[in-house]
């Protein structure tokens, strides 16, 4: 035996492996024909041609970028953003900064809400702080809707008492002179000279020295002359000044500014007006808002506006887990309220089940679709595909007829005698409905990736199989099965993602009990309006997919995900 | 005539010819074949194959080869006749149980197992124990040469090397009938050679019978100990290679095995195992009559280029010859390939070694070509 083997090895010929293996022990760079070494020049070469690939894909590449992944990023951004409540309310959540969240806050931060919600009243966007407010204390909407109007008249006695003082505080160019710089009043001059309209005024400033000596009052009266002039499109110099306005003076004045340093207009005005405040009559800010509503004396409510004030919050996602955000810390909703978590669990675990009933079911559909002689596989394949040609719409109503409990199962069943005419199934409105129904409908997209993996499979591996002595069901569990793997795991996953964020299905044959977590979401973005926690949830769902797809990449390998040959 | 069982002495080896030497070892008989029940792929197949034999069946494709190997291996039934398999009936025994090692053109070799665990699988469905299974595995590697390769995944090898591996797992579990279905099909020339060699070595040294499916006569008459031609579902000729080529029985066997000359003609006269038959142009040739028996019947007559002597000094006196003219002269180092028009065929073709007594032929030279009249054969038209 041994020459013969010689003999044949001499025959051969050097394989295509000899070459390979000869061309690797040489080890020094290869060099082009240039001198360059081989390696730089055929990335310089392939460097261009990279370039025009990406150039050709461009479009295409931004138009995903666009409709895509800026879709999700904001969807993300969404779930953490807060804005609305520190740029609604600036003043106030700096003067709840140093607040420790005991008692009520001080008279400071009452004045500022009410310079506050009176700008977001004339802005109109104090109730949908209010909303925002709304998801985390419940009831606080109403508050603000009442407080945007009331909020306007507060400082209105004091203004009286100011004119009472001099008639001059209730004439609005002298308010205009008293804060804005001379050349902003010079400007407007000359603006209407030419015969502007009020709508062209050059934007409205404030003096500096108005701003350190009435820090208050320029605040207020700047929101005043900036909505005048861009929102209402009138001169600031014209209109009347707010009542707030006044309020603002009057604690500005209190305070006992440096008002010997005034070198603007009305000097002699304002040191009048100093004279007088302390003896000025006044209600105290506390007593003011409780007319408004009594709600303002619950400190709760104040502790609800610092917790929610920062710009980022975990508010949304600790809501979406069934948790929340209290002045206290996080802490669990109560026992009422829990309802997300129970939620996602439902979502996985039916998804899961869906996803079982679909493999059980599409494996063998699939192995009949790979191997049926063409004619009838052509037929079986137009069977499979017709779901697709149907409205989801029809095919879920028409599992309501097929499964209500006087409908066509159970009639059938009770003709049988199978079971009584009392005790027919429940099958619809709850998860059996929702996973019967989803079955049905994720069905293809279980089969067709079976299909397309199984297709193949030669037929020549079982008959091998077969051949060394491998029974049938062997046969086909260590030879066949572990072939189709790669069209299972593309299959479930497909079909797995595809029903965690299913949504039509469920609202319509899941009753109470068969709902997912998307018919919640659906109910954030157009019922409830709370967007934030609908990204909150989204965003949950799609780190749950990346974490179960990322643990079965650990599992099987996303190498053995095939869609097809 | 005859045909020897082959020399069964030398499966003495390692051998695995457990059962007694019969020369009916693979039987089949009056076997049909319709996959549509209209058409018969197989004809009334009797053949008979001896313990130890090479056996190939040879033709062109869609004549019926793979589907008599896959009644064989029982993965198809026959539609009628019976199959037997060292004496018993097997048409009702499911493949895994007949034991018969299967080699197939594309390899099969299960993508997901190592080589290891592909040689592995028909001795684990078997229940042999895990030492004996890695020495026979071990043996079966160093069989075709393989040994380094236990850890491979069947796509790291290259086509031969897989090939190899195919062969290893079909002799592992020791089966005394080996079916190859073109196993080396899809290989290039040069290993497809040494593979053949490889192939016939292993066989005889181990005693198994081997039923081989080939499309290639190069292949079939170096390999093969009887070769079976098959033709529309039938045999055309079951003999040795050597008879195969020398004595076609048929007009399809003789045109199918080799290079061949063809010219027809008219039986005109048998005497003495001779047949003299007129060509349609006139000329007189003499011929072997293999299937024809009457005068005036039609006959296509057949001659080996090689066999035809362009030198009628040699020839016998009395001898017929032809008058030919060379159309073209080809130089192929060990021989030359000339090309002539005799009685009207343009591709008449003669090859004659190279060698110090043969002249160049020009072309536009007029010769006189003659034969041996055992050369010529007068088949059926
Ligand atoms: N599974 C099958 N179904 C129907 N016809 C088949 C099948 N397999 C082979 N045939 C037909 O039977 C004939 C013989 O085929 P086959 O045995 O494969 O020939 P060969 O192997 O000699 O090329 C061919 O005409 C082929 O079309
Ligand atoms: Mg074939």
């Amino acid at each position: 035996m041994t020459d013969v083997t010689d003999a044949t090895t001499a025959r051969r010929g050097p394989t295509p492996d000899d070459a390979l293996r000869v061309a690797d022990s040489r080890r020094e760079p290869m060099l082009a024909a240039d001198g360059t070494p081989l390696k730089r020049s055929l990335a310089r070469a392939l460097r261009r041609e990279k370039l025009r690939a990406l150039m050709l894909i461009a479009p295409l590449l931004l138009f995903i970028l666009v409709t895509f992944i800026a879709p999700i990023a904001d969807m993300l951004f969404r779930s953490v953003e807060n804005q609305i409540v520190s740029d609604t309310l600036p003043r106030t959540t700096r003067a709840l900064a140093d607040w420790d969240g005991q008692d009520l806050p001080p008279e400071d931060a009452f004045a500022a809400m009410a310079y506050d919600l009176t700008e977001a009243a004339e802005l109109k966007v104090h109730t949908r702080l209010g909303s925002r407010l709304n998801y985390e204390a419940p009831g606080i909407s109403s508050l603000f809707r009442k407080s945007g109007r009331g909020t306007g008249d507060a400082g209105e006695a004091l203004g009286e008492q100011f004119v009472t003082l001099d008639p001059a505080w209730e004439n609005p160019m002298v308010w205009a002179e008293l804060m804005a710089p001379p050349d902003w009043l010079e400007a407007r001059a000359a603006h209407y000279a030419d015969g502007g309209e009020p709508e062209g005024l050059p934007a409205f400033k404030l003096r500096d020295e108005a701003d350190t000596i009435l820090p208050e009052t320029a605040s207020v009266y700047g929101g005043f002359a900036r909505i005048t002039q861009f929102e209402d499109g009138d001169d600031p110099a014209e209109e009347d000044p707010w009542s707030p306005i006044y309020l603002a003076l009057h604690r500005d004045l209190a305070a006992d500014p440096p008002l010997g340093d005034w070198s603007g207009p009305h000097a002699d005005l304002l040191a009048a007006a100093a004279e007088a405040a302390p003896a000025m009559e006044t209600v105290p800010l506390v007593q003011q808002f409780e007319e408004i509503d009594e709600d303002w004396l619950d400190p709760d409510v104040w502790a609800t506006i610092k917790t929610f004030s920062p710009p980022y919050t975990p508010g949304y996602f600790l809501n979406a887990v069934d948790m929340q955000q209290t002045p206290d810390g996080v802490e669990l909703r109560p026992e009422t309220q829990r309802i997300y978590v129970t939620l996602f669990l439902r979502t996985l675990v039916m998804s899961l089940a869906i996803t079982g009933t679909c493999l059980l079911l599409g494996y063998p559909v699939a192995w009949l679709l790979a191997n049926l002689p063409s004619g009838r596989a052509n037929l079986l394949m137009i069977l499979v595909l017709l779901p697709f040609w149907t409205s989801l719409l029809v095919r879920t109503s028409a599992w309501k007829v097929l499964l209500q409990q006087q409908g066509v199962i159970n009639d059938t069943l009770v003709w049988i005698g199978l079971i009584a005419d009392d005790k027919r199934l429940t099958l619809i409105n709850n998860q059996t409905g929702t996973i019967i129904a989803m079955t049905h409908i994720l069905l293809p997209f279980m089969i067709l990736p079976l299909y397309s993996v199984m297709k193949t499979i030669p037929p020549s591996y079982l008959r091998a199989a077969k051949s060394l002595g491998a029974t049938d069901w062997t046969a086909f569990w260590r030879v066949y099965f572990p072939q189709s793997v790669p069209g299972i795991g593309a299959g479930s996953i497909l079909v797995f993602i595809l029903a965690i964020g299913y949504y039509i299905t469920p609202e319509l044959v899941g009753g109470t009990s068969g709902v997912f977590i998307s018919n919640r979401i659906a109910y954030h973005i157009s019922s409830s309006l709370n967007w934030g926690l609908a990204a909150a949830l989204g965003s949950i769902l799609l780190f749950a997919v990346l974490i179960l797809y990322w643990a079965y990449d650990r599992m099987v390998g996303i190498d053995n995900v095939k869609l097809g040959g | 005539m005859m045909l020897l069982p082959p020399d069964l002495g030398r499966a003495a080896g390692e051998g695995l010819a457990k059962a007694s030497a019969r020369d009916d070892f693979v039987v089949f008989e009056r076997v049909q074949k319709s996959y549509d029940g209209e058409t018969l792929v197989v004809k009334d197949l009797n053949l008979s194959i001896a313990t130890g034999e090479f056996l190939t069946m040879l033709g062109p494709s869609g004549s019926g080869k793979t589907t008599c190997l896959m009644m064989l291996a029982g993965f198809e039934t026959a539609t009628h006749g019976e199959i037997r398999l060292d004496g018993r009936p097997i048409n009702n025994i499911p493949p895994h149980k007949r034991g018969i090692g299967m080699v197939f053109q594309n390899y099969a070799l299960f993508p997901h197992m190592t080589v290891a665990e592909n040689l592995a699988f028909p001795l684990e469905v078997r229940k042999i124990g895990k030492t004996e299974r890695e020495q026979k595995i071990a043996r079966a590697l160093d069989r075709v040469r393989m040994s380094d390769f236990g850890n491979r995944r069947p796509a790291q090898l290259s086509g031969g090397q897989q090939q190899r591996i195919a062969l290893a797992r079909a002799l592992v579990f020791e089966p005394e009938l080996v079916l190859m279905d073109e196993p080396l099909g899809a290989l290039d020339k040069q290993l497809r050679e040494s593979l053949q060699f490889e192939i016939t070595n292993l066989a005889h040294e181990l005693g198994i019978t081997v039923v081989y499916v080939t499309h290639d006569q190069t292949e079939a008459l170096t390999m093969s100990d009887r070769v079976a031609v098959f033709e529309d579902g039938r045999i055309q000729q079951l003999a040795t290679p050597d008879e195969l080529y020398e004595r076609p029985r048929n007009s399809f066997v003789a045109q199918f095995i080799g290079e061949n000359n063809t010219l027809l003609g008219e039986v005109a006269e048998i005497r003495d195992g001779v047949a003299v038959v007129r060509l349609d142009t006139g000329a007189l040739i003499d011929t072997k009559p293999v299937n024809v028996s009457r005068v005036g019947e039609r006959t296509r007559v057949s001659i080996r280029p090689e066999r035809v002597e362009t030198n009628p000094e040699r020839l016998s006196p009395g001898t017929h010859t032809l008058e030919a003219e060379v159309l073209e002269f080809i130089y192929m180092g060990d021989i030359y390939r000339t090309r002539l028009r005799v009685a009207g065929n343009d591709n008449f073709i003669i090859k004659t070694r190279n060698a110090p007594d043969q002249r160049r032929l020009q072309p536009g030279e007029r010769i006189e070509i003659g034969w041996l009249p055992q050369d010529c054969r007068a088949l059926d038209a």
